[in-house]
């Protein structure tokens, strides 16, 4: 009955009339018509909760596309100046410039970091929870590392200014502590919990015959993992890490605060970037609506959404092929 | 059977409680609908604007409402632009401007037919704040234009006579500045770096006039501008002079007044044409002496008495 529920196709009607035996009951008690309106009523709003994630998306899209479209397609702009130059001098009086590359590599730069930081990490716990934990300990973890995930971006961005800054400063003796580094390891911070979870959930996937066959051959712990589990669970563990990719390019507030929001393309860790979520965050408040400066904010918007709609997409093309392989 | 009746129950339920919830949702509507009627009693002036003079605002506002009860002021921050634009829309009575309006904003607002009306109610000095154990204690414009101004020559503290800071093994000077549309960023623009030039990148852009200070304070190879009235124990005030070698100017409210201190600038409140009663009453308090004592006990430089 419950299977039926879930996967139920789509245009047919549950309940009642798929079980014959429960419609002769109701014909006999004479249900009322408010009673069944209401039930088809009542179906109607759950199927618009359904499908209104994807009326939202392209809704969302087509407001960000549209904000920005005019400016897009004018003469004024020039996608590959855009796209290729440094200079992002949006309210220059003499000059305006809009060069995102800086903020591209901000972004890359931070997310990376904070990928190669997390990952370690996030699919080590995974692997520790999934395969060596039991009990009371894997609840207990599990929880927390889920609490991890709890705590608003705000609030890591305060981390970074007053904890992570003089930190930073004293322990690499460099002169800002606000910088790629500082956001890298609060966004891997972030993105942790989003990969235990995942990639726990894919090792549990695997079938306990492949570890018993394994342990069958004589292999130790480490070979079980290494060369049995990981390749069986790859494609979840990589969907697990594009997800953390997509939370780090989406990252805001965190990433505003504490890389130190300067437009250079850095040449160590320890230099200030800024991303392209914190240039519109920052910005977008006083730029005046419809300006050319509003909309480069919105293709910017439209950059953005590109990136994390291919990361996202690719994640959760690989996870179909989990399910399928 | 069971599953059917156990469904049904939990439809009822659920109906219930969303039918529950709408009408909560609209008698608190209808609630609030009845209260914007009611406002006759107590008066809310909305006030919005300059992050430069939302602290003054704030006191300002706070002060007010022990003289004036019935009348409650609401100030939020922002920014200048925020403020006109909030101006422009109608949502604030009175918007604050660290800048005088630019023409296209007045003509924006005239298109809305609304006639900006004008009021100085003080002056804002913009500071220069160094670290605290950063041995310089004068600068010039000069020099600060070639620190800043894209192009500019100056990138090492070396450069303008510091040869070292305790705490601080680089002798880069780290550029602290605000983001590319506030009011302190292009007024520091204008005068410091050139109206036809732009910044050097690579700065960091705070958002807020606090947080340079804030970061100056805990940077000791950085520089940075904000007003004066967010000065700390840990961070200090350079004097400024117009040329290199000349004696510098502090910042004080004698300076601002007569002119000396170069960066100083005055603040406003814009109305959407004429004010109302109770809008204008506020203005009057701001601009007589009590209010201007509080402009000066917030750090900021109040209005010449005559």
């Amino acid at each position: 009955m419950e299977q039926e529920v879930l996967n139920l196709p789509e245009g047919a009607v549950p309940g009642p009339s798929k079980a014959p035996g429960a419609r002769s009951i109701v014909r006999a008690r004479k249900r009322p018509v408010w009673e069944i309106g209401f039930e088809v009523g009542l179906e109607w709003l759950i199927r618009l909760c359904g499908i209104s994630a994807i009326l939202f998306v392209f809704g969302i899209f087509a407001f960000v596309f549209r904000e920005g479209a005019a400016f897009l397609f004018s003469s004024r702009f020039s996608l590959v100046k855009f796209l290729f130059t440094t200079e992002w001098y949006p309210t220059s009086m003499s000059n305006i410039r809009y060069g995102v590359l800086a903020l591209i590599v901000g972004t890359g730069s931070v997310t990376i970091l904070a990928m190669a930081i997390a990952v370690p990490f996030g699919l080590g716990a995974a692997i520790f929870i999934s395969e060596f934990c039991t009990g009371r300990l894997k609840e207990i973890l599990k929880i927390i590392i889920e609490l991890l995930a709890a705590i608003p971006s705000v609030v890591w961005g305060f981390i970074g200014i007053s904890i992570m800054n003089p930190l930073i400063q004293t322990v690499f003796s460099v002169p800002v502590g606000l910088n790629v580094f500082n956001g890298a390891t609060l966004l891997a911070l972030m993105s942790v919990p989003i990969m235990v979870s995942i990639g726990e959930d894919s090792l549990k996937a695997v079938p306990d015959s492949f570890r018993e066959a394994a342990l069958a051959m004589g292999a130790t712990r480490w070979q079980t993992i290494v060369r049995v589990l990981l390749p069986a669970a790859k494609n979840g563990l990589l969907a697990a890490v594009l997800l953390g990719i997509g939370r780090a390019v989406g990252e805001t507030m965190a990433v505003l605060m504490a890389t130190g929001h300067a437009v250079k393309i850095p040449h160590s860790i320890f230099d200030p970037v800024r991303t392209l979520t914190a240039t519109i965050a920052a910005e977008l408040g006083e730029a005046s609506v419809g300006s050319d400066h509003y909309q480069v904010l919105f293709i910017v918007g439209i950059l953005l959404f590109t990136i994390t709609f291919v990361v996202n997409l690719s994640a959760d093309l690989i996870v179909r092929g989990v399910r399928k392989g | 059977m069971h599953l059917t009746k156990i469904r049904l129950w939990a439809g009822v339920c659920l109906s219930a409680a969303a039918i529950c919830l709408l009408i909560a949702g609209c008698k608190r509507k209808a609630q609030e609908e009845s209260g914007g009627a009611e406002q006759s009693k107590k008066v809310v002036i909305q006030n919005i604007g300059s992050d430069t003079m939302v602290n003054l605002a704030q006191a300002w506002a706070e002060f007010y409402a022990k003289t004036e009860p019935m009348v409650s002021v609401e100030v939020s921050g922002g920014g200048s632009g925020v403020g006109v634009a909030a101006l422009i829309n109608g949502t604030a009575e009175i918007a604050n401007c660290s800048r005088k309006l630019e023409p296209e904003e007045v003509a924006k607002a005239k298109s809305q037919g609304k006639d900006p009306k004008e009021f100085l109610v003080g002056f804002d000095g913009l500071a220069v704040y160094v670290h605290k154990d950063n041995p310089l204690s004068q600068i010039s414009l000069e020099e600060l234009a070639e620190i800043y101004r894209e192009g500019g020559k100056i990138n090492k503290w070396s450069e303008v006579g510091v040869s070292a800071i305790p705490g601080s093994k680089s002798n880069d000077i780290i550029r602290v500045s605000r983001q590319n549309n506030s009011g302190t960023y292009q007024y520091f623009r204008e005068t410091v770096v050139g109206k036809k030039a732009d910044f050097k990148q690579g700065s960091l852009d705070m958002n807020g006039s606090k947080d340079v200070v804030e970061l100056v304070s805990k940077t000791p190879g950085a520089i940075g501008y904000s007003g004066l009235g967010y000065a700390t124990a840990a961070v200090k005030i350079l004097k400024i002079s117009a040329k290199r070698g000349e004696g510098g100017v502090q910042p004080s409210i004698a300076s601002v007044h007569d002119k000396t201190y170069p960066l100083s600038r005055p603040l406003f409140m814009y109305t959407p044409g004429e004010p109302s009663a109770q809008v204008k009453r506020y203005i009057d308090w701001i601009v007589a002496e009590p209010g201007q004592k509080i402009v000066e006990q917030t750090g900021y430089v109040p209005l010449p008495k005559n």
